[in-house]
């Protein structure tokens, strides 16, 4: 009965989100006033209908309600609480659901802040994000409802895939989707301003918030994704260019591009139509993403007309948001651009790089992601592509992006030259190549062409990130949340690159067969195998190796690598063990019974590569800061200034805007 | 900024880009229904001639003549593919049923990488034949990875199953065809 209940709030939902698109697109352009009154009600109604229906699913999940197909199909009674409620988002027609309950507190959000903003401007962004939603929940009922009966009940369920039974990936998909869905706020200002064809900025200025809290949940999300593969899956990769990662980083590099074009748009009055068309590029890639690999089409090329009506309506979707968005861009944006120059060498030229370089970044993952079903379409033949083609071809836009850093963030705005930074650039480059090079050479040795390269450029990122603020600090002044975060953003990539740079080319790995009481050695480390023993978990049992690992004969660690059978699935799941420590990781894993006693046992090394999630999170945390500081110095999501006229906020314009901006 | 023509065009262009990605999606779309029965060249006729040395046995090349005078399941893998990992345990599946011996391409991998995934996961092959140019998975008409071939005693190719292996494609579309 609740399901049923359920199933009515995201009709009622669907039905609250077209009123709200309505209301919100059509008021404005009648100029009815009245109707503006409405949107955010149905806007907040739609949120809470979706969260009932999200509340049922997860009831009939804990209660283990084996007569809805979705909770029979992706649960099981044996299995532990938390995952009974996080498998709601383990398969196709759950995430949908997630992403629409995301879109709907995204879309609260706005609400919430509503009163920064010009009534009609708000009322058509939240119009805008209607349409998102209705697009979205339709898509939902039509095709993937989660909610249909399992007549008759089966008597327990078939399982959570193992692979999803574990912490990380149960908190991956919110986080990443609230990455992903938040673009969706980015594209609605973006479209609203389009709409309303503003000719001055400040469009960009209440877009940027947003924006930033995005950009930085996403790349958290693909962090924890990166992190889970690296120790769930146990090979010791952290990163495969896989279609689905793919489609999480591609909005991720081009929301990279946009919030250093917003800032531009935002200080000057430039980049306003590359600002406007990032923003669509970045919500029409997290779309295209979601979809394609949640339908299952990018995942392998051949499962693209898996459900041909899936495949149609997602077609459809994407010409309606996309294809709509692009034709306003192009009816609009050549009245919106507003003429000012700067110099070659500026603030502005250095951000225009930035964007180029990131955007042709995006363009090469989105060419490979995209190469197998163009090829085919194209009647080119097989056409695999792999890291063989993403490394290379990824690496050349960005090593001159992460070169061209420290300069950019001290060139100035407008006015040309470098002059009065250039003296403590160069110091800084010659302190971090004396450091990058020491660490190369001295420590890790072994180098491939690149280590030098991504060395000095990661420590130079860092130390040149640093000199500013701490100028600032000597100066006794204080250090805006925009500085700080932008500061500690770029430290972030700095620390990210060094992490890349090690782990790739001084990782240590060896496959071999021991008996219990036989040894490997690694670089200074040296892998004893002890034997293994029979364990048993809440719905699996296995076998457990213990390895002791000792250094110069002092002993470092003992790793347990695991190999379980799921007793409902049948599956084997192998869970290497990892000794995780800021400088190195070990890692163990445990293969198959080779016979006579012996297992095959996989051992590797792997230098900093802590540095590459903790990076990401860093960067993540440089976003946090940014937008934050800007609330707790009461500057507000807008100032004083830029409040609507009609919220009745008569404060005086300051004579400069406030902060860093 | 003046909006002469050319400069207009340049906001007409993102359109047009995404016009032209359209295309290929509905192409992709309406093209891939009728390979999914899979039109390939191989059905009906004799699977082609190849000889790939051993991946884990030198001394056991895969060739034609391996899949003479017995039911043979072959299959295209690469520890690169991701949907390899997840059809994985169906081929494991397949193997512990017994009734047909299971035989790999492995295709455009790294040898001790190829190793490491088996032994890490389980081996579900007779024998597994290392392509490392690509060359036979050429010869069979290969287009991506994983691809899977029924082949009769007589060598010929029965029938061809695009994308990861399932319990009940193998059911539906294999083991219906021993009989």
């Amino acid at each position: 009965m609740l399901v049923e209940l359920g199933h009515y709030a995201l009709i009622l939902a669907l039905l609250l989100a077209a009123a709200q698109a309505f209301f919100g697109l059509v008021g404005p352009a009648l100029g009815r006033e009245r109707w503006l009154a409405a949107v955010p009600s149905a806007a907040t109604g739609q949120f809470v209908f979706l969260a009932l229906a999200a509340g049922t699913l997860i009831h009939a999940f804990v209660e283990n309600d084996f007569s809805v197909r979705y909770v029979a199909e992706n649960s099981n009674s044996a299995l532990p609480l938390f995952y009974r409620v996080t498998a709601l988002w383990g398969a196709h027609e759950g995430s949908l659901l997630l992403w629409a309950l995301v879109l709907g507190g995204w879309t609260v959000a706005v609400v919430a802040r509503l009163r920064f903003l010009p009534p009609m401007f708000g009322a058509r962004v939240l119009g805008v994000l209607g349409v998102v939603s209705f697009g979205f929940l339709l898509f939902t009922l039509c095709t993937s409802d989660p909610f249909v009966r399992l007549i008759p009940a089966v008597p327990d369920g078939n399982d959570l895939n193992p692979v999803l039974q574990d912490f990380a990936l149960s908190i991956h998909p919110p986080i990443l989707y609230t990455g992903y869905v938040g673009f969706a706020v980015s594209f609605a200002f973006a479209c609203a301003a389009m709409i309303e064809g503003r000719r001055d900025q400040l469009w960009a200025r209440w877009m940027r918030p947003w924006t930033v809290i995005a950009w930085a949940f996403l790349g958290w999300g693909i962090a924890l994704g990166s992190w889970w593969a690296y120790y769930e899956l146990g090979w010791g990769g952290f990163w495969f260019w896989d279609p689905v990662e793919n489609a999480s980083f591609m909005p991720w590099l081009v929301g990279t591009a946009l919030i250093h074009s917003i800032a531009v748009t935002d200080k000057r009055g430039l980049f306003k139509s590359w600002t406007l068309l990032l923003a669509v590029a970045a919500f029409s890639l997290s779309l295209l993403g979601t979809f394609l690999v949640r339908s299952g089409v990018l995942v392998s090329v051949h499962s693209f007309a898996a459900d041909p009506r899936r495949g149609i309506f997602i077609l459809g979707f994407l010409i309606v948001m996309i294809g709509g968005a692009l034709a306003l861009y192009a009816w609009r944006a050549p009245r919106m651009v507003s003429a000012a120059g700067f110099e070659l060498i500026s603030r502005e030229s250095f951000l225009l790089f930035n964007n180029l370089l990131l955007v042709i970044a995006a363009a090469v993952v989105f060419g490979g992601t995209m190469a197998p079903l163009i090829a085919d379409t194209l009647h080119l033949g097989t056409l695999s592509v792999g890291p063989p083609y993403f490394n290379p071809s990824f690496l050349t836009p960005i090593v001159p992006l992460l070169a061209l850093l420290p300069l950019g963030i001290h060139a100035r705005w407008r006015r040309g030259g470098l002059s009065d930074a250039r003296g403590r650039l160069l110091v800084s480059f010659g302190v971090s190549a004396a450091l990058a090079l020491a660490l190369v050479f001295g420590v890790y040795m072994h180098p491939i062409p690149l280590t030098p390269i991504g060395a000095v450029l990661g420590v130079w990122i860092i130390l040149s990130s640093l000199l500013d603020p701490l100028d600032r600090l000597r100066r006794r002044l204080s250090v805006p949340p925009a500085i700080l975060g932008m500061t500690v953003a770029h430290i972030g990539l700095g620390l990210f690159v060094l992490g890349i740079t090690f782990v790739e080319s001084n990782t240590l790995e060896r496959d071999i067969a021991l008996k219990p009481g036989g040894a490997a050695e690694l670089g200074d480390y040296r892998f004893r195998f002890d034997g293994v023993d029979n364990i048993e978990g809440p719905n699996y049992e296995g076998l457990r190796g213990t390895i002791t690992v000792t250094r110069h004969g002092e002993p470092v660690t003992v790793l347990h690598p695991e190999k379980r059978r799921f007793w409902v699935q049948g599956s084997v799941q192998t869970t290497a063990a990892i000794a995780d420590g800021l400088h190195r990781d070990l890692l163990a894993s445990l293969g198959d019974d080779v016979g006579a006693g012996a297992f095959s046992l996989r051992f590797q090394y792997r230098p900093l590569i802590r540095f590459v999630w903790l990076g990401a999170l860093v960067m993540a945390i440089g976003g946090v800061i940014v937008v934050w500081g800007r609330r707790l110095r009461g500057a507000g999501w807008a100032s004083a200034a830029e409040r609507a006229p009609a919220s009745g906020a008569a404060a005086p314009a300051p004579g400069a805007p406030g902060g860093a901006a | 900024m003046n909006t002469s023509a050319t400069s207009a065009a340049r906001f007409v262009l993102p359109l047009g880009a995404f016009m032209l990605l359209l295309v290929v999606l509905i192409a992709g779309l309406y093209h891939a229904p009728q390979k999914g029965i899979i039109v390939s060249p191989l059905l009906g006729k004799p699977a082609p001639q190849f000889s790939l040395p051993g991946l884990l046995d030198e001394s056991a090349p895969l060739q034609a003549q391996t899949l003479r005078g017995h039911w043979s399941v072959v299959n295209v893998w690469g520890t690169w593919c991701a949907e390899c990992r997840a059809e994985h345990e169906t081929l494991l599946m397949i193997k512990q049923q017994g009734r047909v011996p299971i035989f790999g391409i492995d295709w455009k991998d790294d040898d001790d990488k190829a190793r490491a995934w088996l032994s890490e996961l389980g081996n579900p092959y007779e024998r597994i034949g290392a392509d490392r140019e690509g060359r036979v998975a050429i010869d069979w008409g290969v287009y991506g990875a994983p691809e899977t071939f029924l082949v009769n005693p007589s060598g010929t190719v029965v029938y061809k199953h695009v994308g990861a292996m399932t319990a009940e494609v193998w059911q539906q579309e294999f083991l219906s065809r021993l009989l």
